[in-house]
């Protein structure tokens, strides 16, 4: 399994954590889609803590995080 | 030292209040991050504050922005700036600059300053303060707020951290704001423009993240 951990307003309507079988998503962009988050609404994105791109690979026991951008004055 | 300091001791050592005093700041629009980061460098006791802002102010900033208030509906936020500054603490020079951050106009904004702190409210201009503080060797505090969220960081020039906090083809969708998210988010810029200013450690490439609404406090390093 993949964890998948939430934050800021990418929490709405779908809570802190979720967890994807390993075999649904190969890189994080494909995972980002497959909770329907459209890309441009995820700023940040950490592969085991460390600062990842959407191309980049993901596999069991991944912990994946995802940060909106924010951007108000 | 004069005694509007003195509570300053202690927390900075007298060396440090007096290097405040010669440093010049540049804070990039005057609303809801602006008014509080304004206010908090005043009474810190900054030598010089350059307050951008090309806006005016609307009913819709009531709800969060320092310097707006009924009687000031669409007066200019930098001039309200400036007359904030002048009541507050007289000893720190204000320029008030009533323009927006722009490709023409941000070289000469950030010429001459110690740090530049990040008030703006869309990426365009972030990254076109960002690119003029790097051209000038300029260190840079983002601050950016959206709803329950803040988020700050040290941007040092050249680093490309702002590419990193915002990627090609990050958009914002919200506007909204409480009243409580810019103080909070102005806190942390000071708090890291303190530490620049009076040459302590920073640690670069972190993007600090807060969470109001769960409580939460994340140090990401995107380094």
């Amino acid at each position: 399994m993949i964890e998948v951990r939430f934050f800021a307003t990418l929490r709405e309507g779908r809570g802190k954590i979720a967890e994807i079988g390993a075999e649904e998503a190969s890189t994080a962009g494909e995972l980002i889609r497959r909770f329907d988050i459209p890309a441009e609404e995820v700023s940040i994105l950490l592969i085991n803590g460390f600062h990842s791109k959407p191309e980049d690979p993901v596999k069991d026991g991944d912990v994946i995080s995802l940060f909106p951008p924010v951007g108000g004055g | 030292m004069e005694e509007r300091y003195i509570r300053n001791l202690g927390a900075l050592s007298e060396a440090e209040c007096a290097l405040l005093r010669e440093k010049t700041v540049l804070v990039a629009g005057c609303g809801g991050l602006g008014g509080y980061l304004i206010e908090m460098l005043l009474r810190l006791g900054v030598g010089e504050i350059r307050a951008a802002d090309g806006d005016r102010f609307e009913a819709s900033n009531l709800n969060r922005q320092l310097l707006s208030a009924p009687a000031l509906l669409g007066r200019s936020k930098a001039e309200a700036a400036a007359e904030r500054a002048a009541a507050v603490n007289p000893d720190v020079r204000f320029v008030a600059v009533p323009e927006y951050v722009t490709e023409a106009n941000a070289k000469e904004l950030v010429r001459g300053c110690d740090a530049a702190l990040d008030a703006l409210d869309n990426i365009a201009s972030r990254r076109i303060l960002a690119q003029a503080c790097s051209d000038a060797g300029v260190p840079m505090v983002h601050g950016a707020i959206c709803g329950w969220s803040a988020q700050a960081a040290i941007v040092l020039p050249g680093d490309g951290m702002m590419d990193r906090i915002y990627p090609g083809g990050a958009a914002l969708k919200s506007k909204a704001s409480l009243s409580f998210t810019p103080p909070f988010c102005a806190a942390l810029q000071t708090a890291l423009c303190v530490r620049l200013l009076t040459g302590r450690e920073v640690e670069a490439g972190k993007l600090y993240v807060a969470d109001l609404l769960d409580m939460e406090l994340d140090s990401l390093f995107l380094g």
